[in-house]
């Protein structure tokens, strides 16, 4: 068997007393499509944080294509090939949509720190941040202050924000909350087009979404990974069905 | 739209990029001319001395804007780069003079840029980690620490005497000596223009893209690649080698640096003259150096308060226009556009016109009470606008008094006005 793309051993995070994440272990294999999905304050989002450096973990370790992470800051993390988005919008609300994004591309496109460059003259930053504005829909938004759009807009700049560095490995956290039908339907599209050959990590709690879209799903509850598989081996899973699956379900209809 | 760019993705670039050109380009060259042609309407030594003033604090306040509007980084000692550059400058001149170097003069600002800049990647090392308090707090203790250190190390800062120097001995530069002050102007000038320029070239580099992010948003920077420390670390350099300049402009044009080139007074001042043109456009500062260096050498020959007034300013312009002159200017942007600016005039002469007169007679009630209070005694004359009289009579009193209420009532019943007619010309449609 190949190395996995993301492979979680014994993570553990507590914060004071709380132990709020138990001790996962969870591999993700390459061009995987993986849900987490779990009740309100499970900790998914603090295992997204533990993943991408944001908090240090408790104990064990993170490994992204078989390379331990420990110690690694998130940018040096980001450089490995492994992008993310965040459940509050995290974007550049005084820099404009073209910026947002073009900032996206810079190191990806090998810029560095360069101060010999002028990122207007760059044909290949210009175009590539258009062709991603394209393709969330923003591109009639160019020119506008990010903080300025809708929130669905801000969503949808946060997926382009992650996903134009062109990432192997990236994780999305709840990308459509809060988003109407029609919105969530053209974001799922996108999502799957996007990351096509591509590892993904998401946290959703819109259950059409997740079965649509998740090759494997994991379903954690209290900090630890009660059931992991198949869409259809975890929905048909009675400890599933009794902690969370249940009541989420009903709760669509 | 998007179909057009489908069908041709190279176009619509293309042509916003030549736009953004042609509409970068016009502002350099009025300004090249500009400062080629000031010397011939203002032809004073007194005029010339205070251009070249005015012009290194622009290259001053343009460096310390590289941090504060670029970066969010707030320095409270900023001046230490400026002080140190100078003092360096200064040194050399004396080598020059001292050894017989063949120096030309012009290349010295290059020095005091680079000594600038050595010190600065020496302290942003570790004053860059973050861009809060910490980074504001290592400022002014650095700050205070180098001021302190100009009494002590009096090999390299001179004491109180400070160190100075003539700038005469360089090697002639194309035979011109700069014993003259309108040749120091056009060293100082073209200096200027190449730093405003390398500035701005400096703010549309990949890393001076990523100091806005990490200004807006250093945790997001962190998640895109780029380590929001290393990203302050360039801009504080940057900004350093730019305020080194400054000082080497200050050495040749004053040819003597003292304690007061580095303390946090002139820090202060800096922070003043940015905030006051704004922080928020490249142009910003050079604005706030001019109206300073204006109201200082000018207002300064009318009244001893002058310090009182620039104060003033600055507080009406941190609670009512936190976007600074430039903000101020910019936020026309949206009404011209609309073609509608032209309705605010009217309203503009009905407010503000009153409002200035109001001040005046608040600066005149001001001016008075000084008089009163300290003249000597037995000299009860006084000139204010142009007209003498007494200062211990009721009358004057009364009258600036007056007109200080009726100019600011009026600019007080008339600001309604001005509001909706400041909304009308921001809402795009209706009659124009
Ligand atoms: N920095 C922190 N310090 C202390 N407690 C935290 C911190 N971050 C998260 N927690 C706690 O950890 C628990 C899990 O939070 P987390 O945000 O990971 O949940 P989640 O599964 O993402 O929930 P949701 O579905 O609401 O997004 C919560 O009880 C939260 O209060
Ligand atoms: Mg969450």
């Amino acid at each position: 068997m190949s190395t996995a793309a993301l492979e979680l051993t014994g993570l553990k995070k507590s914060f004071g007393k709380a132990e709020i994440i138990r001790g996962i272990d969870l591999s993700i294999g390459k061009a995987e499509r993986h849900a987490i999905i779990g009740p309100n304050g499970a900790g998914k989002s603090t295992l997204f944080n533990l993943i991408t450096a944001r908090f240090p973990p408790s104990a064990g370790t993170v490994k992204l294509h078989g390379e331990d992470l420990a110690g690694l800051e998130p940018y040096q993390i980001n450089r490995k090939g492994l992008s993310r988005s965040f459940q509050i919008t995290n974007i550049f609300p005084k820099m404009t949509v073209f910026e947002n994004v073009r900032c996206a591309l810079l190191w990806s496109q090998g810029y560095k720190y360069s101060f010999w460059n002028l990122v207007n003259r760059s044909r290949a930053l210009t175009e590539g941040a258009e062709a991603i504005l394209e393709q969330i829909n923003l591109l009639e938004r160019r020119d506008l202050p990010a903080g300025t759009l809708s929130y669905a807009e801000q969503r949808a700049l946060e997926i382009g924000i992650t996903i134009a560095g062109g990432a192997d490995v990236i994780m999305l956290d709840e990308p459509t909350a809060g988003m109407s039908h029609s919105e969530t339907d053209y974001i799922t599209d996108l999502i799957m087009k996007v990351t096509e050959g591509k590892t993904l990590i998401m946290v959703e709690h819109d259950m059409g979404v997740v079965f649509g879209l998740a090759d494997r799903i994991s379903v954690l509850v209290y900090g630890e990974i009660i059931a992991t598989g198949k869409p259809e081996d975890v929905r048909a899973d009675p400890k599933v069905q009794e902690a969370y699956l249940g009541a989420a379900l009903e709760a669509e209809h | 739209m998007n179909d057009q760019l489908k069908t041709d993705p190279s176009k619509p670039a293309q042509r916003m990029r030549a736009g953004s050109m042609t509409l970068t380009l016009g502002p350099w060259i009025v300004a090249a001319i500009a400062l080629l042609v000031m010397p011939y309407i203002f032809t004073s030594n007194s005029a010339l001395t205070i251009m070249n003033q005015m012009w290194i604090t622009v290259v001053f306040a343009l460096a310390y804007n590289m941090l504060l509007g670029q970066g969010g980084m707030l320095s409270f000692g900023h001046a230490v780069y400026m002080g140190l550059g100078g003092f360096f400058c200064m040194h050399l001149m004396n080598y020059i003079e001292d050894f017989g170097l063949a120096f030309p003069l012009p290349l010295l600002p290059l020095f005091g840029g680079l000594f600038g800049m050595g010190f600065a990647m020496i302290i942003g090392s570790f004053s860059t980690s973050g861009a809060g308090t910490r980074f504001a707090m290592i400022s002014l203790g650095v700050g205070e620490l180098i001021a302190a250190c100009s009494v002590i190390i009096v090999a390299f800062f001179g004491g109180e005497e400070g160190i100075s120097g003539d700038r005469t001995y360089g090697l002639p530069f194309f035979g011109v000596e700069f014993l003259k002050q309108i040749e120091v102007y056009y060293l100082i000038s073209f200096w200027l223009m190449l730093s405003a320029v390398l500035m701005y070239l400096f703010s549309r580099t990949p890393v001076g893209r990523m100091a806005n992010a990490v200004r807006d948003n250093p945790e997001r920077a962190q998640f895109l690649g780029y380590s929001a420390r290393w990203v302050r670390f360039y801009s504080f350099c940057a900004s350093g080698f730019f305020c080194g300049i400054a000082g080497g402009l200050f050495a040749i044009s004053y040819e003597i640096l003292t304690e007061e080139n580095l303390n946090a007074t002139s820090s202060g001042v800096i922070l003043l003259v940015t905030f006051l043109g704004g922080v928020g456009f490249f142009f910003g500062p050079i604005i706030g150096a001019i109206a300073f260096t204006l109201l200082q050498t000018v207002l300064s020959l009318q009244t001893e308060l002058w310090a009182i007034y620039v104060g003033g300013l600055f507080l009406a312009t941190v609670m009512f226009f936190p976007g600074g002159l430039a903000g101020l200017m910019m936020m026309h942007v949206p009404a011209l556009r609309l073609g509608k600016a032209g309705g605010l005039v009217m309203p503009y002469i009905k407010t503000l016109i009153p409002g200035a007169i109001g001040v005046l007679g608040v600066c005149a009630l001001i001016e008075m009470t000084f008089h009163f209070r300290h003249a000597a005694k037995g000299d009860h004359e006084m000139t204010l606008f142009w007209t003498t009289f007494d200062s211990h009579t009721v009358m004057p009193w009364l009258i600036a008094g007056i007109v200080a209420a009726v100019g600011l009532g009026v600019a007080r019943a008339t600001a309604p006005a001005m509001k909706e007619a400041w909304d009308e010309a921001n809402t795009a449609g209706g009659a124009s």
